[in-house]
């Protein structure tokens, strides 16, 4: 078995057994939960008189319907968002299952606190009631998106069910120039696949402009994929990755570490493994971008005019582009710079670490907010933001007119009193500008944290490349 | 669990690519514990103003369209979220399948786990479904999906076959405790589970 590829690796080695040619029982070794797909799971364990197999493999964390005031304590007012954290609260009591309470240290949103808790390791198999599970495969992992009757099965039994994917890679070579990181990468690469481009596929990115990014912006890049309709997004795990997984599993000790390289130094690849499908792209050809429409492949780069209906391959693009136009309230050829604003958010799975608040601090320091902009900013757990305020990057945000919140998944789905009123324009660094995503009638442009932080500043969609350095 | 292997009815046409599951069922409806009413969210701003008043413009307000138990979508149907919310409110709603050039993935396994029949056809096989289902007055608008034969058949005879894999076919017209199933293979899980962690303790996170 020398030509196999890192996701057949990955399923092989997690596979209990074959159920037939299409589907394998599949072993978890993580799963994650949020307190809004997983109710109905318990609850139906509960009827049947179903254990939880492995609680100690489970790991629940509130984190969509979570106000994000900063206040101590956090309280949800919400009764029906107040009744599914109880809820959680109480499954996991029961159950024995380790949860990150809303006053939690820890809490946050589970793709950001998985992975800085040392949770996420080359080689697992992750899941998790949540779309952007794909965003493990940034260390080497495989993690999906399940639902919640498969939350339910894997409670019951530690395994899935799981229908095999076809493999994809994604080669990008060069160096991503000046103004760019990794979610204009994604952006770009979705906008050229399409929102299918990769349904069915388990994406492996490779080449140097991967390489090249740090762990946090690699994320950043699988977390997205989804959006292009992987089943999963995987990158071989290099030194940038066990560097990160050395600073965060701080449970494995020194002999621990030295075993677990030997194993996942085979992470990778092999030499003649064959791809159902293979693209190749050049890093130097990605620009600051930012989507116009309703769709994450609806994207242009920043200082491009806002597509038509001539210039869509086929009548069913024509119409979306029609219909996509008509709801942003945007016309064909208009420079999308330029374009007012209302509201800025910054955070979500796909933003809100760390490493984004240092760019965006950056950016921002001694300038200030446009008055007419409302600017959030969402860390995505408590880690960061901690880290934030320790860094003075909280100091730098909050004096240039930033709200500093507490973490949550916040105004990337708006389950929690974070919303966009109808018609309202928002810069946002999260991973989905679907109609009413963000609140109804609400208008969502998604771009990178220094897009984002660019566009509070002017007012506007802006071209980050243009903002004048700031006077220190 | 009873028998699913013949779903009949008038289709409610709805050809929006990429039709997400955020529209489906959207954020105000999933804070809830159980299943119940989801029916009233389901694709909630394309039915109803700001106001909660029903949109004339929406095929599902039209009293020809009322009683529909197939729609007919766009390609990638059931894009983004995982949330199941989506599958069981269509299935509250009153719809036992959905037919589209294509579907997206999780969205697909949910369907299954909840025997929600999705039918993928070529383009040009679901535009011909779509016109029918223009004119749902006419009775050659009425379709019949056959679950094991794996064919959509209209009033006027004409037959597209679609995919459906051995246990996802099972998994509709059966029903399956798949949790069931898969407890039946305790031994294996149980024998996978210490050779694994004995081999790769760094897969023990917690």
């Amino acid at each position: 078995m020398s030509n196999r590829t890192l996701y057949q690796k990955l399923v092989d080695s997690h596979t209990v057994t074959s159920i037939d040619e299409q589907n394998v029982l599949l072993y978890a070794d993580l799963h994650l939960m949020n307190e809004y797909t997983s109710p109905q799971a318990f609850a139906a364990l509960e009827a049947k008189r179903r254990a939880v197999r492995r609680p100690r493999q489970q790991l629940a964390v509130v984190s969509h319907i979570i106000p994000t005031h900063a206040e101590t304590p956090r309280v949800i007012r919400d009764v029906a968002s107040l009744l599914q954290a109880n809820n959680l609260a109480r499954n996991c009591e029961r159950e024995g299952i380790r949860l990150l309470a809303a006053n939690d240290p820890l809490q946050g949103i589970e793709h950001i606190v998985a992975p800085e808790l040392g949770l996420i390791r080359p080689g697992m198999v992750v899941l998790c009631g949540d779309s952007h599970t794909t965003t493990y495969g940034a260390l080497g992992a495989l993690g999906f998106g399940i639902g919640t009757s498969e939350v339910e099965h894997v409670l019951a039994t530690q395994t899935l069910v799981y229908r095999l994917a076809r493999t994809m890679r994604i080669v990008v070579d060069g160096v991503l120039p000046y103004g760019t990181a990794s979610k204009d990468l994604i952006l770009w690469i979705i906008s050229r696949i399409g929102a299918q481009g990769a349904r069915g596929y388990a994406v492996e990115f490779a080449g140097s402009a991967i390489g090249a990014l740090s762990a946090e912006a690699r994320m950043t890049l699988c977390n997205m994929t989804v959006e292009a309709g992987a089943r999963a997004a995987l990158i071989a795990p290099d030194a940038t990755t066990f560097e990160y997984v050395r600073r965060h599993a701080l449970s494995l000790d020194e002999t621990a570490w030295r075993n677990a390289l030997v194993d996942w130094r085979e992470l990778i690849s092999d030499e003649g493994a064959v791809f159902d499908a293979e693209f190749r792209f050049d890093a130097h050809e990605v620009a600051p971008f930012v989507t116009w429409g309703t769709s994450p492949d609806q994207a242009m780069a920043v200082d491009a005019q806002v597509p038509d209906e001539a210039g869509q391959a086929t009548p069913e693009a024509a119409a979306a582009l029609r219909r996509a136009l008509g709801y942003m309230g945007l016309s064909a050829h208009q420079p999308i710079a330029g374009t007012p604003i209302d509201r800025v958010f910054i955070g979500s799975c796909t933003n809100g670490r760390i490493e984004d608040l240092r760019i965006v601090a950056g950016l921002v320091r001694g300038h200030h907010v446009a008055p007419q902009v409302r600017a959030m900013v969402v860390p995505g757990s408590g880690s960061v933001r901690r880290q934030a305020e320790a860094e003075g990057l909280a100091a730098i945000l909050t004096e240039a007119g930033f709200e500093w919140r507490e973490p949550g998944c916040s105004m990337c789905l708006a389950m929690n009193d974070d919303v966009l009123s109808d018609g309202e324009r928002c810069a946002s660094t999260t991973n989905r500008n679907f109609e009413g995503r963000q609140g109804r009638g609400g208008r969502t442009h998604l771009m990178s944290p220094a897009m984002a932080a660019a566009a509070a500043l002017t007012g506007c969609i802006t071209d980050v490349r243009t903002l004048e350095p700031h006077h220190d | 669990m009873t028998k699913l292997t013949l779903i009949e009815g008038r289709a409610a046409p709805l050809p929006i690519e990429n039709l997400d599951t955020d529209q489906i069922m959207p954020k105000q409806f999933l804070r809830i514990i159980d299943k119940a009413g989801l029916s009233g969210g389901l694709l909630y701003d394309l039915r109803f103003d700001a106001n909660g008043v029903p949109r004339d413009d929406c095929v599902l307000n039209q009293s020809r369209y009322r009683g529909a138990s197939v729609l007919i979508g766009g390609a990638n149907f059931g894009c983004g979220s995982s949330r199941e919310h989506a599958v069981w409110g269509l299935q509250q709603y009153g719809f036992a399948a959905v037919i589209a050039p294509s579907f997206a993935e999780i969205f697909y396994s949910n369907a299954m786990n909840n025997r929600l029949l999705l039918v993928q056809l070529e383009r040009s096989e679901v535009n011909e479904l779509l016109s029918l289902s223009e004119a749902p007055e006419r009775a050659d608008a009425w379709l019949r999906i056959d679950v094991e034969q794996q064919k959509v058949i209209t009033a006027a005879g004409r037959a597209f076959s679609f995919p459906l894999g051995a246990r996802h076919k099972r998994m509709v017209t059966d029903g399956m405790d798949t949790i069931d199933l898969t407890l039946a293979s305790l031994p294996e899980i149980e024998a996978f589970e210490r050779t694994h962690f004995s081999r790769h303790p760094w897969a023990a996170v917690m």
